[in-house]
């Protein structure tokens, strides 16, 4: 399986999505900015970060950036397109997923654990997670406010395209950023593009503070060969 | 243009002795722009005068070094063919004028300072020393310089992953801000700054440069008065996503065989990266300032010479290495530009619109600025204070420190740093030590400790024990120390008596660096933190790091479970002087510090480091602020498991033995009988008592009545976000 790890000026976790893809036996190809076109591969992965330091608005400059409008292209006839952080802050700005990711509720970066739960398998994109898992990742953004009309929020709820929720305890806490519904993560119509805040690619392995995301790359990884 | 005033010399911070010594070594009166190159150069911040004598005293010579003081950072050999690279700097002024740019830019210029010499930053840490948390700055300054630190170290993908916070009314008037990055390098290929091949072009890049944080140097080396506000204008502004690509152009430019010196342009920018790298490769440099990129207009050469402007490096590469450097800064869109060359004058020429606007020797601006042997005297000793009698039970005192401002939590401060970031933090804070993956099964382990009030106190001692919490936080986390970076700040070394605080720290960490043999290899000294006369407590900070060797063999604070057994290494002899317990419960700050027994801190260090590697220790807390109950709680609170534990020795009341904070002690928990380990203990001589066992969700001490782990838990986490929301007791 191939994945092509698209970079922007700014990225900053490209190590570790290329840690967990590698480690589940992905071979990883770099992409630059300035690359019009995306190498053939099976899986396309915006990692997280500051593209081009966040300025003007997350993700905004990087969705008019050369290569992005190939990964819209590559998106567009099917291809599976995985935006973690930064790269659905991207996704969202491409208009390949709808809705804003706006300033944390508490106006403050936020990196903690946080409890999310698969709410629908996205194949492949989820790999073997299974509905209603519920796995421990950390969050580290300050803009992952998800939030969307209501228009928007019924057809994803109708159209079953909300893939993670961040999971409340009995005290109520548990969404580090006020996400509307406690939305973590959408899919597009087709189910090929997932984005979400959180990084699973930080919860993979025993040095991590979990390895409960292990199995989503695993799977990801079987799945596309 | 000639000047030559004596009171624009005043302006630029020189003494009359001082000016003329410039004009004796230049023998003529200099222009302008050559009196802000000397006073940028002769500075306290740069020329380190008032220090120097002393810091020579501190040893740097074990094997494992591979540079000590003197470059931009420290590099040790950590095995498998690399290299830890470290150091870390104060960015106290500026923070308090503008916390959120100050604390940005601290971050910034020691994250360059370590990539300068070639290592990827792994890791940063931050001291922060805020003013009382009643003062009605001090939010304003915890919130900006907690977002500054953050903005900066989250946006260029290092992980903050540690530090130390403390509040104390003298520091109202100037905080402290100490910024540590810890890098990895190849240990065969670290940049230096000696620019030693004549003919060699020299090369700018990163930033463009503009007006900023002119002066910024010589506002470092003066107090606070009521003008602190009319500063702002020198305080810079920091750009991480500049700085993120400049790392990584840097370190791509490294890989190619293209460098030959390389500085980062930080205090005094141009002026003294450029004496520095000629300087140390004695040799010349010509710099024509018509070629450096710039952002506004109509800058003089004075301006040029004295930006601060952040993200700039100055380089001296390989001739025919230009259209490569080129390239690889072209890719990352970043300035790049030949502004020079180095020469055999031994001289700084500086040229712009075809005038000669500077022409002086290196040597005197390098290594003939003053050096002060200034006079000094250590405070008088404290009278012991014995046991005083406790106002409060233990259980409401454990409650009371819990919730105080030195012993609360620290998430709030810690979740707003990205400590994640690179997927390699093993231990996050919170912890004793912080520590990193570095290759296959090794971690590095890193930590930044000092107890301003010990050193107040007696500063010597101060100084050892700086050292020695730095040794047991390492340990405790089952690392091997290697050696440490310092950070000192004080008041103003014109006083006597701030003078003796700063010579009485050096010597405690020169005279711990032996015998602990943690040499220290980089640091830097902050003095005139002070405001209207008033110093901080002297904060000799030190930044240690160590190895792990088997990261699935090391331990941390939590208990393992229930039905553990709980130990404390090492003796407790119930000192209450300057502790914690004292200031918090019994409201007085008077005493001696407790005494730091070297050679049994070593034993004891080496002891636990056996039990980790050997018999399987995996929980282990270093006692430190608070004692021996709050060391107890934070191991409850970490793991979720409360604990039963008595005072073996009724003789000594019971404020004396579990907040009574004797240096040298670790508390362990471990599985099964007790015998293995005291025998260790035994053997190795080092006292081992019985405290308790692990167990239910409760706190129980001495049979009193029992603390409930969520109520404990509730004061000791709400307390920091009480006081940033405005809310709650403040303590």
């Amino acid at each position: 399986m191939k994945a092509a790890l698209v970079m922007f000026p700014g990225t900053n976790r490209e190590d570790d999505m290329r840690g967990a893809l590698e480690g589940a036996g992905a071979t990883v190809v770099d992409v630059w900015h300035r690359d019009s076109e995306i190498p053939s591969c099976d899986l396309v992965v915006l990692p997280g970060g500051f593209s081009y330091g966040d300025y003007l608005r997350c993700g905004a400059m990087a969705a008019r950036s050369p290569v992005v409008r190939s990964v819209v292209e590559a998106a567009r006839s099917g291809r599976p397109v995985l935006g973690v952080c930064n790269g659905f802050q991207i996704l969202i700005e491409t208009g390949l997923l709808p809705g804003a990711l706006l300033r944390n509720a508490g106006l403050a970066f936020v990196c903690r654990e946080v409890s999310l739960r698969l709410e629908r398998r996205c194949p492949p994109l989820t790999g073997h997670l299974a509905k209603g898992d519920v796995i421990r990742v950390p969050v580290a953004h300050g803009e992952g406010n998800y939030f969307a009309d209501a228009d928007t929020l019924a057809r994803l709820e109708d159209g079953d395209r909300i893939a993670f929720r961040y999971v409340r305890g009995a005290d109520g806490r548990g969404n580090p950023n006020g996400s509307t519904d406690d939305i973590a993560g959408i899919v597009n119509p087709a189910g090929n593009v997932l984005g979400m805040m959180p990084h699973p690619e930080d919860a993979t392995g025993p040095r991590h503070m979990s390895s409960d995301a292990a199995p989503l790359f695993r799977g990801l990884v079987e799945s596309l060969g | 243009m000639t000047v030559g005033l004596p009171q624009v010399a005043a302006g630029h911070g020189f003494t009359a002795g001082e000016y003329a010594r410039v004009l004796d070594l230049i023998g003529r009166e200099p222009n302008l722009t050559e009196l802000g190159i000397f006073s940028a150069m002769w500075n306290e911040h740069c020329s380190y005068k008032s220090s120097r004598r002393w810091l020579k005293t501190l040893a740097s010579n074990q094997p494992w070094v591979i540079c000590g003081p003197g470059e931009n950072a420290g590099v040790v050999d950590i095995g498998g063919g690399l290299a830890a690279v470290f150091k870390m700097e104060s960015h106290n002024h500026p923070s308090f004028i503008e916390p959120h740019q100050g604390a940005a830019t601290g971050v910034g210029g020691i994250m360059r300072d370590v990539f300068t010499m070639g290592a990827r930053p792994v890791a940063n840490l931050d001291v922060l020393r805020f003013g009382s948390p009643r003062h009605p700055r001090t939010r304003h300054l915890v919130s900006g310089v907690v977002s500054g630190i953050g903005g900066y170290g989250n946006c260029t993908g290092v992980p903050t992953v540690g530090g130390q916070t403390t509040f104390h009314a003298s520091c109202n008037g100037n905080n402290l801000v100490n910024a540590m990055c810890v890098g990895i390098a190849p240990a065969d290929r670290i940049f230096y700054a000696a620019a030693s091949v004549p003919g060699a072009p020299v090369i700018y890049v990163g930033a463009r440069t503009g007006r900023d944080g002119i002066h910024g140097a010589s506002m470092a080396s003066a107090g606070f008065a009521a003008d602190t506000e009319d500063k702002r204008p020198t305080v810079q502004v920091g750009d991480p996503f500049t700085e993120k690509l400049l790392l990584e152009a840097c370190l791509e430019l490294m890989a190619t065989d293209s460098i030959i010196a390389i500085q980062d342009m930080g205090a005094a920018g141009l002026t003294c990266s450029s004496v520095e790298m000629a300087a140390k490769g004695g040799t010349g440099i010509d710099l024509d300032l018509d070629a450096v990129p710039r952002r506004e207009t109509g800058m003089t050469a004075y301006e040029l010479m004295l930006s601060e402007s952040q993200e700039r490096m100055l380089m001296v590469i390989r001739p025919g290495a230009e259209a490569r450097t080129r390239a690889i800064f072209d890719r990352w869109e970043l300035d790049c530009a030949v502004v020079g060359s180095i020469t055999t004058t031994g001289r700084l020429v500086v040229r712009m619109n075809g005038r000669v606007e500077a022409d002086l020797a290196i040597g005197p601006l390098a290594d003939e600025a003053p050096v002060y042997d200034r006079p000094w005297t250590l405070p008088p000793g404290r009278a012991g204070i014995g046991h005083p009698e406790a106002p409060v039970t233990t259980g409401e005192a454990l409650l009371a420190l819990a919730g105080s401002p030195d012993l609360a939590s620290r998430r709030w401060i810690w979740e707003q740093y990205d400590h994640l970031v690179r997927g390699r933090t093993v231990e996050r804070p919170g912890g004793d030590a912080a520590v990193v993956a570095v290759d296959g099964r090794r971690g590095l382990a890193m930590t930044a400790d000092c107890t301003p009030r010990y050193c107040e106190a007696d500063p010597v001692e101060g100084g050892r024990q700086a050292m020695a919490e730095a040794w047991r936080n390492l340990v405790a986390a089952g690392a091997r120390p290697l050696a440490v970076t310092d950070c000192l700040n004080f008041g103003n070394p014109e006083s006597p008596a701030v003078m003796g605080t700063f010579v009485g720290s050096v010597k405690g960490i020169a005279e711990a660096s032996r015998v602990l043999a943690m040499p220290v290899v980089s640091g830097n000294v902050s003095f005139y933190n002070e405001t209207d006369g008033r110093a901080v407590q002297p904060a000799p900070t030190i930044g240690a790091i160590g190895l792990v060797d088997d990261l699935d063999r090391r331990a941390v604070v939590g208990f393992g479970g229930s039905g553990q057994t709980i130990a404390v290494l090492g003796a407790t002899r119930g000192h209450l002087g300057s502790s914690l317990w004292l200031r918090e419960v019994a409201g007085r700050e008077d005493g001696p510090p407790p005494p730091v027994d070297l050679d049994m801190e070593r034993r004891t260090g080496e002891l636990v480091l056996r039990l980790v590697g050997e018999h399987g220790l995996a929980s282990c807390h270093d006692v430190s602020d608070g004692g021996l109950l709050v060391a107890l709680a934070e191991m409850a609170l970490a793991s979720g498991t409360g604990f039963t534990v008595n005072r073996p020795e009724r003789g000594m009341p019971p404020q004396a033995f579990w907040f009574g904070e004797d240096q040298g002690r670790y508390v362990i928990a471990f599985d099964g009988a007790a015998d293995a380990f005291g025998e260790a203990a035994r053997d190795a001589g080092v006292p081992f008592a019985l405290l308790g066992r692990t167990g239910g969700r409760m706190l129980t001490v001495d049979g009193d009545r029992p603390i409930s782990l969520d109520e404990l838990r509730t004061v000791h986490e709400r307390w920091l976000p009480d006081l940033m929301a405005g809310t709650g007791e403040i303590g």
